[in-house]
């Protein structure tokens, strides 16, 4: 299978995995607005979508439909190129996280071995923090491009919320690694299995990791960058049909997303819950522990997004002011405090608790 | 100061404890809060399917009474026009012919009878004004429209079917 030096039959692996992970995402991310729109009604006492289909089910089909046949507007003195880059930009750095999260363990198929995860990069958290702070470009390009001074304050908005709050889960990720002691992705998963949760290690640092992570993905409390009654509509003011859809997408998208890190970080990925896995497949199931793998770690990236919503419904979104106190007075605090304690107690444990 | 009504409450102006800084827990129990709106029962009525009762006074769509024979009661004689204080009615009279009397009840009718339901406001002093049972308000209200058009009501909206010749019809208006 080397042709040219290359793997072939690795690339059509990958290109295989990637469709199945792109298009599932999008798919999921189609249903995770309807979802929202469900959550919201239930939580409100109201029945929500149920006109299309069986319980509303085609709902987000008959969104997608009017998003794509509504009126294309650019703005007479947008920069036409960047306005067009925004949304695609936001779209891509969402869906090229998942890249790096291990869905399933690995398989064997005629004595290849195949792992569930795109790519196992051994800087895995380092890459998800470089894609997640693109997204803010496809925000703050978006808002700028538009020519429109409501959107450029909420992309600048937007950039420095991004700032603030990725200082401060980047130091919870610091704490995290000191106890995981690698970058990877996959092996903080395996390491996870058969052990403890790291969520029980590192209840704060999970807790600041779920806050940042709420307000990296813009959603209330933390959607300052489209609050209505101060800025019309935010970023995407100007943008309108499927453009417009992007950008909704790409919130939906980052949220599956962050829901899924955080469930590999913290919430032990794809293991699955008071089970050895490792036997699993040793045993009458085999391989086929991956689907089931795969469904754990979808249910744990549902539960985060409902506690996403779920959130979203109860609380107001912050002031301005009251954000930026949250993020640099108290996460960041918070989380160095957690890292120098944790450094402290590794460092204890490696010299076998003498001090 | 003195108060200026006996509603006057004191607003609490305490600094907030510790639990309440920490805000965490505060926002614990406004997700508890939410949580249990899931098991409420919903209050919405499903509208094209489920219909809301109303109430046996409701006043809502006009309709032309006709008697026990099928014939018009109306005799155009302008009561309820004149009586209507939004001024949607508008009618004609014509005499009636010999050979008309099996459709008018009186000598003289309606030969044009319209009301504009974009001017009703269903305050019900038409019917009030009536002095042959002609015009009752009945228990459904105008379904929306697109055109302006839509909602002036002719006489063949408003009259209720024949009980001799459409006597099918009759009974569906009636709800029977």
């Amino acid at each position: 299978m080397y042709l040219l030096s290359l793997d072939w039959l690795l690339l059509l692996e990958k290109f295989v995995l990637i469709l199945i992970i792109v298009f599932t995402s999008l798919g999921i991310a189609l249903y995770t607005t309807f979802a929202e729109r469900k959550v919201a009604a239930i939580l409100q006492d109201r029945p929500g979508p149920n006109r299309a289909g069986p319980f509303g089910l085609l709902q987000p089909l008959a969104d997608g439909v009017k998003m794509f046949t509504k009126e294309e507007i650019i703005p007479t003195h947008a920069n036409k190129w960047l306005f067009i880059l925004g949304p695609g930009l936001a779209m891509t750095a969402s869906l090229m996280t998942c890249a790096v999260i291990p869905w399933a363990g690995t398989i064997t198929l005629r004595g290849h071995q195949f792992p569930i995860q795109i790519a196992d990069v051994n800087v895995g958290l380092l890459y998800i923090f470089a894609v997640v702070s693109m997204g803010v470009y496809g925000v703050m390009i978006g808002g700028w491009a538009s020519n429109n001074k409501f959107s450029l304050m909420a992309a600048l908005r937007a950039a420095s919320q991004a700032i603030s709050y990725e200082l401060a889960m980047g130091l919870s990720l610091i704490a995290l690694l000191f106890t995981t002691g690698d970058l990877s992705l996959g092996t903080i998963v395996k390491q996870q299995q058969g052990h403890w949760w790291n969520v029980v290690y590192q209840p704060l640092g999970c807790l600041i990791f779920f806050i940042c992570a709420m307000a990296e993905c813009n959603r209330t409390p933390f959607d300052l960058p489209e609050a209505e009654n101060e800025l019309n509509f935010g970023y995407h003011q100007e943008y309108s049909s499927m453009k417009l859809g992007f950008y909704l997408f790409a919130e939906y998208i980052n949220m599956i997303m962050s829901s899924a890190v955080m469930a590999s970080l913290y919430f032990g990925g794809y293991d699955i819950p008071f089970v050895d896995d490792a036997k699993l497949y040793a045993g009458s199931l085999g391989d086929w522990t991956a689907l089931i793998q795969v469904g754990v770690l979808l249910t744990k990236v549902v539960m985060f997004i409902f506690l996403f919503m779920w959130i979203r419904w109860t609380i107001p979104r912050f002031r301005y002011d009251q954000l930026m106190n949250l993020g640099w007075k108290t996460l960041i605090p918070l989380a160095l405090f957690n890292m120098v304690v944790t450094g402290a107690v590794v460092i204890l444990k490696i010299n076998h608790w003498h001090f | 100061m003195q108060a200026l009504t006996q509603r006057v409450k004191q607003v609490d102006r305490k600094p907030m404890t510790l639990l309440e800084r920490i805000y965490l827990w505060n926002i614990v129990k406004g997700m508890f809060i939410t949580f249990m709106h899931i098991f409420k029962k919903k209050p919405t009525i499903r509208y094209p399917e489920q219909k809301r009762q109303f109430s046996s006074v409701f006043r809502g769509l006009h309709v032309l009474n006709r008697d026990e024979e099928g014939r018009e009661r109306c005799t155009a004689c302008g009561l309820c026009a004149v009586a209507c204080p939004a001024e949607a009615i508008t009618m004609e009279a014509a005499e009636r012919l010999d050979s008309e009397e099996h459709l008018y009840r009186e000598e003289k009718y309606a030969a044009k009878y319209e009301i504009n339901m974009l001017r009703c406001i269903f305050c019900g002093l038409c019917e009030e004004a009536c002095p042959k049972d002609a015009i009752y308000l009945s228990e459904t209200f105008a379904p929306a429209n697109f055109s302006r058009k839509g909602f002036i009501y002719d006489k063949s909206d408003l009259l209720i079917p024949n009980v001799k010749t459409e006597s099918a019809d009759f009974a569906k208006a009636k709800g029977l």
